[in-house]
């Protein structure tokens, strides 16, 4: 699995590749954490287009994500969701919770939700 | 490694009612419990499965649920130990509904931590939003079939998925215990 950052005007992209599991799941919730608590940025876009698996450990990582960000008033966005972390979402009844468009554009696109 | 459930699950055995149920032995696994060997295990069930004919939706079903199962017994029996037992039995299950065939798989996972309290076995309410605690749910959501029993000084763990309509509800499964 590899993390890489992208800076895009005011968001912070994570580009992961591989397939997240209870092995690597920590480095998905530090590189997210910090990106999320440490830098001042308006949205945190998390591209899981090279994700083809996700366990729970790894859902656990995004909810804290998620906590994380409602803190701090960034916006999480996923996009890039192939079958199967979409459909562990859908089983932990998370999929309505997270901001999730299907490419890149839209996520960076999508206007702030109204409360 | 010395064998931990030698006989359990192998070979092919036949309820008594004719051909209602029977089980044909397909696999064994034996690893440690080291998360890095989880995605042994899941390269080794999907083509397996897609053997076995499931649908590609099915397939990433038991492999969820076998993946979640495999990681609790590395988180929760063995507390992160990484150089503990695990074995996992695969066999193929046909069984008569109604006079018409379905065809399944049985994955039983044995391991020897210390027993697991039963009433502790129940997935937390979903409506908490927080991380953590998703596992047993994600199994019971992928699979038609979770049971799990003491067998001795073991832990086993049973999953069954027959192909149809994934996430369905559990279908009784009707067969002779072995």
């Amino acid at each position: 699995m590899k993390i890489s950052i992208r800076r895009v005007d005011q968001a912070t992209i994570l580009d992961v590749s591989g397939n997240i599991d209870m092995s690597n799941s920590p480095e998905v919730r530090k590189a997210l954490l910090r990106e999320i608590r440490e830098n001042s940025v308006s949205r945190v876009v998390l591209n899981l287009t090279g994700v083809a698996y996700i366990d729970s450990s790894g859902v656990a990582s995004l909810v804290e994500g998620l906590k994380a960000s409602r803190e701090s008033g960034t916006r999480l966005i996923l996009f890039g969701l192939s079958d199967s972390p979409r459909e562990v979402l859908k089983i932990s009844r998370l999929v309505k919770l997270f901001e999730i468009y299907d490419d890149e554009q839209q996520a960076m696109a999508s206007p702030t939700p109204s409360n | 490694m010395k064998p931990l459930a030698a006989s359990k699950s192998r070979g092919v055995k036949r309820s008594s009612k004719s051909s209602e149920m029977a089980r044909d032995f397909l696999l064994k696994l034996e690893l440690r419990s080291h998360p890095n060997l989880l995605c042994v295990v899941r390269g080794a069930m999907e083509p397996l499965m897609d053997t076995l004919g499931f649908s590609a939706e099915e397939c990433r079903a038991i492999i969820r649920g076998v993946d979640e199962a495999v990681s609790n017994i590395m988180r929760h029996s063995y507390h992160g130990r990484l150089d503990q037992p695990i074995e996992i039995y695969c066999s193929r299950l046909h069984r008569g509904v109604n006079s018409e065939s379905e065809q399944g798989v049985e994955i039983v996972l044995f391991d020897c931590g210390p027993a697991v309290d039963p009433t502790k076995l129940t997935a937390r309410p979903l409506d908490e939003i927080r991380p953590g605690g998703l596992g047993l749910h994600i199994i019971r959501g992928s699979m038609d079939t979770v049971e799990y029993k003491r067998a001795g000084r073991l832990n086993r763990l049973r999953l069954v998925k027959f192909a149809g309509p994934c996430g369905s509800p559990s279908k009784p499964v009707q067969e002779k215990p072995s």
